[in-house]
């Protein structure tokens, strides 16, 4: 028995990262989902130049994500990129579509209607992807030994398709928050009014997944009605946090509804973590099978170690700078 | 027909990695030039550098953006297709590229945002500082970038034990024995890159007669760099191609075309050498010379490609012309080089539209001589991915079709196709915009933006009136 477990604190740095990632890239991806249903293209200017300054840090995480994967666990990247490899090329072209529309929007003018579809398309693809990752990865994966020996689409079964979809939801409830946060007037109360619609969608498929993935899923089952006498603390949270939301939704707290939205999201991630723990692929290799040698986690460890603190620091200075609301005038123009 | 997913895998990367190579070569030693100018700038406040700077950065800006878009897909890559490479090598590329993400894109990012919107926001020495930042992260980033691909050239520092990579010496792995000399010929590669298109871009202004003082001053500086780097490069190549034939003498057998081991090996100025019937048609050759460069003698033994298998032999007429192509863009690179510096040394050097002509026809060689060069090792790294050590067919993800690799290339090529005409449509517009064009700075709309790459630069994308060069 080592002194420290190492694969243990990978498994919290690099749950912090993808959490990281869903949270920050999740809000921007939101606004690009709201795009087409913006009332007008004064407020798309605005909803675009609310995330603009940030999106690419937090897209870094993604890249950090898939690097610390395969040192920290190699299994899970080799067997998760395979195994979802259409899903990932989806992601991937969604991503980049997404990031030059960004770029080009407010560089076109006779074509800029085509940068607003490739900014919604590219997000909602790249989000319906993400949300079937999630869903592949309760679904599990056939392995034999180290590798995937399954079919191209075993991953698209119709439990991927609405958890995909679910975070399609997740995300736009995360960016019509955002935008609540970002803006006054109109758009305000046009996010106000989507947060609402987007809460109840998000709800609707919390239930559903619920009773969903213990009933295909055994381990799930027994894990949840195995020790029920504590774990029934985590819907509550759910519970208590939707209700939190829903009240600063309607009384129109405006710095409230990000922040109950980020805590939603927390129950929704610890509750997966429960459900799957220890499995990093499903249904047969624990995070202890999947991590890579000890001295390659603890190379990597040293320098994330300093490196990650400045990382956040940066971070945390970019949404400083960036404090306060958009403005119509205050953008690419 | 089957459809073969090894094959279709192999185009694929070399099709992601060849576009997305481009970018980053050019980007390196772009940063060092702006860098450069920042110096300058700060240290003369001569405004002509800081025109020059913000021209040379806005185009900068376009071209990593469209780096860091087809970067994303390489990190992926790897183990979508290549899973039983990525599972197997993990415990050394896995923090070699992580490092990567974490030393090096990091700095790119925090100080390009500074670089690009910060000139009027932060005191003049924090810009500088923020353009050799960026210039530092370029070279960190190929440094570990570098550092895994040599690895997979002259594996070092590590054991194989059932079938996984285990590192025994993080140092001997990192500083494997090409690391070195790849790294420098690469970073020449790089300063040749930007310097021909810097000085490229300044003869086709100088041509129609447009900002003369500052395309002369950019054009000077320049073909001084040129004049140096084009022959070193010439000795690093040679320092790299003796690395080689320690390290994979099989490779260096197809650049050269002998197939047998011979003394006193002549070298190969044109041949079609055949892999089946093992022999070269309509050789033409200096006696004697390859022997001299690779042995420094004129009867050293050249090992020929028949001391190996046929199925452990690279592709050799692959190897053979593309380092011939590599090799002849070099000689031209340093023939340029040295006539115009011949000419500058006389006062001539801006009055020469004939050089100057050849000044703008050498814009798109240096790329063609990068890609070649990467041909080169790559392709003489085969049948190998971990050279000795792992075959290609090995390392292929085993649950890849035929069917899903042609979607994803197919896919790619669409893709990269949009993305990359806007681009290139938008870097030219802003090169025909050029660097006399009235400097917008960042008004408040720009206020402190980091991280924006291409939205550096104010020319609207269909703004017609900026099509025409002033001149005209």
């Amino acid at each position: 028995m080592e002194l420290i477990d190492l694969t243990l604190i990978w498994i919290g740095i690099i749950g912090i990262g993808i959490f990281m990632y869903v949270l920050m890239d999740g809000f921007d991806l939101g606004v690009g989902i709201l795009f087409p249903f913006a009332r007008n293209d004064e407020h798309r200017d605005m909803m675009m130049n609310s995330v603009a300054p940030v999106w690419d840090g937090n897209e870094t995480w993604l890249i950090l994500g898939g690097a610390g994967l395969l040192a920290a666990f190699p299994l899970v990247y080799a067997v998760f990129l395979p195994a979802l490899y259409i899903g990932v090329f989806l992601l991937l072209a969604g991503l980049i579509f997404r990031g030059i529309a960004f770029e080009f929007r407010f560089k076109a003018k006779t074509s800029r209607y085509l940068w607003n579809w490739s900014f919604f398309i590219g997000s909602l693809v790249a989000s319906f992807a993400q949300g079937a990752v999630v869903g592949a990865y309760i679904q599990g994966f056939e392995t034999e030994g180290f590798t995937y020996v399954g079919g191209p689409l075993d991953w698209l079964t119709p439990f991927t398709v609405m958890t995909g979809l679910a975070l399609v939801c997740g995300y736009t409830l995360l960016g019509s928050t955002w935008l609540i946060l970002k803006t006054e007037g109109d758009l305000q109360d046009w996010a106000y009014g989507v947060a609402g619609k987007a809460l109840i969608a998000v709800l609707a498929f919390f239930v559903i997944i619920s009773i969903w993935t213990p009933l295909t899923e055994a381990r799930v089952m027994d894990r949840w009605l195995g020790n029920i006498q504590w774990l029934w603390i985590f819907p509550v949270a759910t519970l208590g946090a939707s209700a939190w939301l829903w009240r600063a939704i309607r009384y129109r707290k405006e710095g409230v509804p990000f922040i109950a939205t980020m805590t939603l999201f927390i129950t929704f991630y610890v509750g997966l973590l429960i459900s799957m723990w220890p499995l990093a692929v499903p249904p047969d290799h624990t995070f202890w099978d999947a991590s890579s040698a000890p001295e390659t986690q603890l190379f990597l460890l040293i320098g994330v170690l300093f490196l990650i603190p400045v990382i956040l620091g940066y971070t945390a200075w970019t949404y400083w700078v960036f404090r306060g609301k958009v403005r119509p005038d205050a953008g690419y123009h | 027909m089957e459809l073969d997913p090894l094959l279709l895998s192999r185009i694929q990367f070399a099709f992601v990695v060849s576009f997305h190579a481009i970018f980053p070569v050019f980007t390196i030693g772009l940063a060092s030039y702006i860098a450069t100018l920042e110096a300058l700038f700060y240290k003369t406040d001569n405004p002509v550098y800081e025109q020059l700077s913000r021209f040379w950065t806005k185009v900068f800006a376009v071209v990593f953006g469209m780096g860091v878009v087809s970067g994303i897909v390489m990190a992926f890559q790897f183990g979508t297709n290549w899973s039983n490479f990525s599972y197997a090598s993990a415990n050394f590329l896995g923090p070699i590229l992580s490092y990567e993400v974490v030393t090096a894109f990091f700095l790119e990012a925090t100080f390009l945002g500074v670089l690009l919107f910060g000139r009027n926001k932060v005191p003049k020495g924090l810009h500088l500082f923020a353009a050799c930042m960026v210039a530092l992260g370029t070279f960190i980033s190929s440094f570990w970038i570098l550092s895994a691909n040599s690895w997979m050239q002259t594996p070092a520092g590590v054991e194989v034990r059932d079938g996984l990579v285990y590192v025994t010496s993080w140092s001997e792995a990192i500083f494997n024995p090409s690391l070195w000399p790849r790294f420098f010929h690469m970073a020449l590669a790089s300063f040749l890159t930007a310097g021909f298109v810097v000085a490229g871009v300044s003869a086709w202004y100088l041509l129609r007669n447009r900002a003369p003082e500052l395309n002369r001053k950019a054009l000077g500086m320049t073909v001084m760099l040129l004049a140096v780097i084009a022959p070193a490069q010439l000795v690093v190549g040679d320092i790299h191609g003796l690395n080689t034939f320690e390290h994979q003498p099989a490779k260096v057998a197809a650049m050269e075309g002998v197939w047998e081991t011979t003394e006193g090996a002549p070298l190969l100025l044109f041949a079609l050498p055949s892999a089946t019937n093992e022999r070269n048609y309509l050789e033409i050759g200096i006696p004697k010379m390859a022997s001299l460069i690779l042995t420094h003698q004129l009867d050293g033994e050249v090992p020929g490609l028949k001391e190996w298998a046929p199925e452990d032999r690279p592709p050799v007429a692959t190897v053979f012309w593309s380092f011939r192509i590599m090799v002849a863009i070099g000689l031209l690179m340093i023939g340029v080089a040295l006539t115009a510096l011949y000419l500058r040394l006389r006062g001539r050097l801006y009055d020469s539209p004939r050089l100057l002509r050849v000044f703008t026809w050498m814009i798109p060689l240096p790329f063609v001589a990068v890609i070649a060069g990467w041909f080169v090792t790559e392709v003489g790294r085969q049948p190998y991915l971990i050279y000795g050590t792992m075959r290609l067919a090995d390392g292929l993800t085993p649950s890849l079709t035929g069917g899903m690799a042609l979607f994803t290339l197919l896919g790619f090529i669409l893709v990269y196709a949009v993305v990359f005409a806007a681009g290139l449509y938008y870097l030219v517009r802003l090169i025909q915009a050029g660097p006399e064009a009235p400097a917008h700075e960042p008004d408040d709309a720009h206020q402190g933006r980091p991280k924006r790459p291409l939205s550096a630069v104010d020319t609207s994308l269909d703004d017609e009136q900026n099509l025409q060069p002033a001149g005209r």
